[in-house]
């Protein structure tokens, strides 16, 4: 008991504090320009990605488009291209955003409290409650309609939270280290995990559906989502930017911290309640997108230092750019048809960090 | 972290999926049709047999089958129509017509071919592509399995009957139905009228836009009615098709083969964002169809057929 422990709590939390460790000095606090980057990256790829679909309305005139809501001119567009653009395309670039962001945030915040680089907002659970509950609901109500308002989206919402909470109260009455609650959030997953294959078995036909939700997929109705969203978002974000400073306390460990006044147990908890409830939202309404959590707050870390104070806000809007950029691809490589967004993420992001990877390692 | 990884894995899965659950969905049953049930002696000398389906293995039956076993929803369909239903002992529970055939809570994906057996079969067919696995298994137990192949149009579709009356005893019969199926559509796209400028279609299989190309067995009988799909650049048999395109073309017929299980509906089509904006939904053009139907290859293309032909006329008076 006490072997199964103490190793995987060594092994889970060396790699992260030596990668965080040397560079702490280098940025601890956030500078404007940092912001401007980010702020910069995620206004082009917005635009881009608005002027760009599987529907040629032609870049000028969207443009045109644009520039006449502005002004109040005379729209360039018919009704018909007129609903592509400002009920499908806008909404959805909108959802890229929130979600990318919402994500990026979210493991941040997990990167930062468990100590551990492989944290993503998915590790306490969420992603298997979700896709259980989401399963339970395709197959008691067949027509159902996933990736959009309604009932399977608050079956998400809520599995993801009940995901999470299972693996919290099984983590605090298992003992009060964060690396307890990581194998915690293993066995939920795994355990959940049967259960949805289970359920899937029972309904065959179910399955590409069901399949099709994990892989994430960001389709909007009109603007109903974009809103679902935006409270569970700027909760997280405000509350991660407020606990920047502390999760860097955290970092250098409980004792410290605790010297220093801070109440890890209490900090731990409201920083996680704050990223699940971001990670829920996100994936009611764009299914299971991975890797976009993992990997921007490490690119921001490498490129920028490891305070977090530094990394949850450009974390943030680089998650919304990155999210962005991949749907524009999912969007338009195979266009007509899409591809889920899941593959693109994965695809583009995985060896651009191991590129980063090895070009850091080498400085 | 590792069920993220365990996604990735899933796509290969999956894409196979998409290709194989457009053909087994349940829905709702239409009265049975008529057949012909008649018993000659004759029938068993023809065996043994060899039965050859296109892209499988050609398989030999040493006497005619008493005991069939059909895992697959379109070979069902087709047994009885050929006249073969009384030898059938089980079918697949996608196997939801005709009515009276005798449904098992089992599927071609999820059974073993220890359970088959037990239903002492001389004959199973299932769908090559998703009963690989059990073939082996059955073949082992020396029970002779015929993997059928989706069709790809029409022509394929006739072969598909006719090697199911070979195998089955039932070569009469098979021809017959060929007979009577081609001649029925023939007369449906005849007294379609032909039009100078080819109406465009969306066929949709999914609510998440999945949808069917001209090289897929629905796709080619559109083509006979000298319909454009508007999917056919987006290439492959059923794309997943991106929202904008779907607004971007325009079709002027919309036809739902997702009205069972997934329930889709003319008035959901007219709710989703920027679809009121479309010729189709605006003008009264979108078709809901029977999900079976569209979704197998069997006898009862010719409902498909004559939906479709519906269809157009309605489009062309609306």
């Amino acid at each position: 008991m006490r072997d199964s422990r103490t190793l995987p709590a060594g092994t889970l939390e060396t790699p992260a504090t030596s990668a965080q460790r040397p560079r702490r000095a280098r940025g601890s606090r956030l500078r404007p320009r940092h912001l401007l980057i980010g702020i910069a990256a995620l206004a082009v790829l917005v635009l881009v990605s608005v002027l760009t679909g599987a529907a040629d309305l032609g870049w000028q005139r969207v443009l045109a488009e644009l520039g006449a809501q502005l002004t109040g001119g005379v729209s360039p567009l018919s009704e018909r291209e007129a609903a592509i653009l400002w009920q499908l395309r806008v909404p959805r670039v909108v959802l890229a955003v929130l979600v990318g962001a919402a994500l990026a945030v979210s493991g941040a915040a997990f990167q930062g409290v468990f100590r551990n680089p492989l944290a993503d907002p998915y590790l306490l659970g969420a992603a298997s409650g979700a896709g259980l509950s989401v399963t339970v609901v395709v197959t008691a109500v067949p027509q159902v309609t996933l990736g959009s308002t309604g009932l399977a989206q608050v079956a998400a919402f809520l599995g993801a939270l009940g995901g999470v909470g299972l693996t919290w109260l099984i983590g605090r009455s298992a003992g009060p280290d964060t690396a307890t609650l990581v194998l915690a959030g293993v066995a939920v997953s795994a355990f959940l995990t049967a259960a949805q294959t289970f359920v899937q078995q029972l309904r065959v036909e179910s399955l590409q559906r069901v399949y099709m939700w994990l892989l994430g997929r960001l389709s909007t109705s009109g603007w109903h989502e974009v809103l679902t969203v935006v409270p569970g978002l700027c909760l997280a974000t405000v509350v991660l930017c407020a606990c920047g400073r502390l999760l860097d306390l955290l970092g250098t460990g409980d004792e410290e911290a605790a010297a220093l006044g801070v109440r890890p147990g209490r900090v731990r908890a409201l920083v996680l309640v704050a990223a699940s409830l971001a990670t829920a939202s996100a994936v009611s309404v764009a299914g299971l997108i991975g890797f976009v959590g993992l990997v921007v707050p490490h690119l921001v870390r490498l490129a920028l230092g490891g305070s977090y104070r530094v990394i949850v806000p450009v974390s943030l809007l680089f998650g919304g750019a990155f999210l962005v950029g991949a749907d524009m691809l999912a969007r338009t490589v195979m266009a007509p048809a899409e591809l889920p967004i899941g593959v693109i993420t994965a695809f583009t992001g995985a060896p651009f960090f191991a590129l980063l990877l090895h070009t850091s390692r080498r400085r | 972290m590792s069920r993220t990884t365990g996604f990735r894995r899933g796509v290969p899965l999956l894409l196979a999926l998409v290709a194989l659950l457009a053909g087994i969905t349940s829905c709702a049953q239409r009265p049975a049709s008529e057949e012909p049930v008649q018993q000659g002696n004759d029938r068993a000398s023809a065996f043994p047999v060899r039965v050859k389906l296109s892209g499988q293995e050609p398989v030999t039956l040493p006497e005619q089958p008493k005991r069939i076993v059909s895992l697959s929803p379109t070979a069902t369909e087709v047994l009885y129509a050929i006249g073969a239903g009384n030898r059938v002992v089980a079918v697949d529970k996608y196997s939801t017509y005709p009515e009276r055939a005798p449904r098992e809570e089992i599927s071609a994906l999820n059974v073993g071919a220890g359970t088959v057996s037990e239903y002492r079969p001389d004959l199973v067919i299932a769908q090559a592509g998703s009963a690989g696995e059990l073939a082996k298994g059955l073949r082992e137990l020396d029970i002779p399995v015929l993997l059928t192949p989706s069709a790809k149009d029409l022509s394929a579709a006739y072969q598909q009957m006719k090697a199911l009356g070979r195998a089955t005893g039932h070569n009469e019969e098979a021809a017959d139905t060929v007979r009577r199926v081609r001649s029925e559509i023939d007369k449906l796209v005849r007294e379609t009228p032909e039009l100078e400028q080819p109406l465009t279609y969306y066929h949709e299989v999914g609510p998440d836009y999945f949808t069917a190309t001209s090289k897929s067995f629905v796709g080619s009988v559109y083509e006979k009615f000298g319909l454009d799909n508007i999917a056919d650049s987006a290439g492959g048999k059923f794309p997943q098709l991106s929202e904008e395109k779907i607004l971007g073309a325009d079709p002027e017929m919309i036809f739902l083969a997702d009205t069972g299980t997934a329930g889709v509906t003319k008035g959901s089509v007219a709710e989703r964002p920027g679809w009121q904006t479309l010729t189709a939904v605006k003008q009264g053009q979108v078709y809901e169809l029977n999900e079976d139907v569209a979704g197998r290859w069997g006898p009862r293309v010719v409902e498909l057929a004559r939906s479709i032909s519906e269809a157009i006329d309605g489009t062309r008076q609306g």
